[in-house]
């Protein structure tokens, strides 16, 4: 979708504010929510893409004044409810309707390994490689109002397969309970002069990595 | 140095009253508890792995490893992911890790413009200006500047390449390694690698500065 959370080339947002010294966490509420993410996606109940796609459907001006953390908070709020794991009606009184009903997924002895070991999106592909390193290809020129990665500032753009990096779960549509259609992700050059005109440095680049279906032969 | 003032939590200066956050942080997790969806303990295990554990000290040793040998930086730059776990570092956010060599013509920096991905196991949980809209909207449109905020001067005619994360991969530089550290130890050597120069705003500590 076209909001808010794409922010490649927005202008006007201001230096970049930088803390020395910065501690990991700015109080202990955003140690709460991290510690809530791997809690919860042990759950098996959301894919990482569909928590992106609840921050990305906050709204721009809940997006812009809250933190990163916040964004996590209101993701979670928002998938427990609709995978109906809590009620609207639990999460507003803060309290559970008929007590203890679940057993954590995550138990304290589980957190090293599974921190150790993650959970690679890269599966094995389920469509050829439509493009190899060294080609010519155009971003598509698409508009989902759903959960996608292609940044706006690159549709349409000319660029040239940089990368192959094999093949990963596909976010347009695991976002929306349809399957992972693994397929090869790239990462493509494009040109900065390409992206933002002729006043930009003649050799910089910029490269994003795009799935397999978000390219087109020129 | 990019700017920077005394009051540690405003860093846009529009964010919600902390305590407000803080109270449906406490009623989310009690909730959570009581309905036995979430361990408390399991939350504290997380924060001290990503507190005490995690951090950019581990991608120094990485770093410093590639400086000295080069059948490792080889490897590293082939896969990165077996190379840097090798050393022990894997994991959640950094499943899939991409290694970028800067060199004189090629100056490498890294963002999310679409959320804050950040590869975890190398660099630890990224800072908040690497979260925040300036960073994100501008290094790709306008590199040399943001750069030059952090004290970076990249001459026009070298090549800035911007790895914008969109995917899985998760990305980290491998700086160059500075003049006049012939026959430094690798544990000295790391002490020079900033988090910064592995995100690509920043070039590792001189000899001999602080």
């Amino acid at each position: 979708m076209n909001g808010i959370h794409d922010m490649g080339g927005a202008q006007g947002y201001g230096p970049v504010f930088y803390e020395p010294d910065e501690p990991v966490f700015h109080g202990e509420w955003e140690q709460r929510v991290l510690g809530m993410f791997p809690a919860l996606f042990a759950t098996g109940q959301f894919h990482v893409d569909e928590f992106r796609h609840a921050i990305e459907r906050m709204g721009p001006i809940e997006y812009l004044r809250g933190t990163y953390y916040e964004h996590w908070l209101h993701a979670f709020e928002t998938l427990l409810v609709e995978k109906g794991l809590v009620t609207a009606g639990e999460l507003g009184n803060g309290k559970p309707d008929s007590g203890r009903t679940a057993t954590p997924a995550l138990a304290p002895d589980m957190v090293a390994g599974l921190l150790a070991t993650g959970a690679s999106a890269r599966m094995d592909e389920d469509k050829p490689a439509r493009f190899k390193v060294g080609d010519e290809v155009r971003v598509v020129n698409r508009h989902p109002s759903g959960h996608t990665r292609i940044p706006r500032y690159a549709r349409g753009k000319l660029g040239t397969v940089a990368l192959d990096h094999g093949a990963f779960v596909y976010p347009d549509t695991v976002a929306h309970g349809k399957g992972p259609h693994p397929q090869h992700v790239y990462s493509v050059s494009f040109a900065a002069t390409e992206l933002w005109g002729g006043d930009a440095a003649p050799k910089d680049t910029v490269r994003i990595d795009l799935w397999d279906d978000y390219l087109e032969a020129p | 140095m990019a700017h920077s003032h005394d009051h540690d939590h405003e860093h846009d200066g529009y964010q919600a009253p902390p305590e407000a956050i803080a109270l449906r942080v406490k009623a989310l997790e009690s909730l959570l508890v009581e309905k036995g969806l979430v361990d408390p303990a399991a939350i504290d295990a997380v924060v001290d792995t990503y507190e005490h554990k995690v951090g950019p000290r581990n991608g120094a040793k990485v770093v410093a490893k590639a400086w000295v040998d080069a059948e490792y930086k080889a490897r590293l730059l082939g896969d990165a992911t077996a190379a840097i776990a090798e050393l022990g570092f894997s994991g959640v956010q950094g499943e899939d890790m991409v290694v970028l060599e800067n060199t004189p013509e090629v100056h490498n920096v890294t963002v999310c413009t679409l959320c804050s991905c950040y590869p975890w196991p190398t660099l630890g949980l990224p800072p908040a200006w690497y979260k925040a809209a300036p960073y994100r909207s501008r290094v790709v449109i306008d590199p040399r500047s943001v750069l030059a905020e952090f004290g970076l001067k990249i001459p026009r005619d070298k090549e800035i390449r911007v790895w914008d994360s969109t995917a899985e991969l998760r990305y980290m530089v491998l700086p160059e390694r500075p003049a006049g550290t012939e026959g430094m130890s690798e544990e000295a050597l790391a002490e020079l690698v900033t988090r910064d120069s592995m995100i690509g705003t920043g070039l590792p500590r001189q000899p001999g500065k602080a």
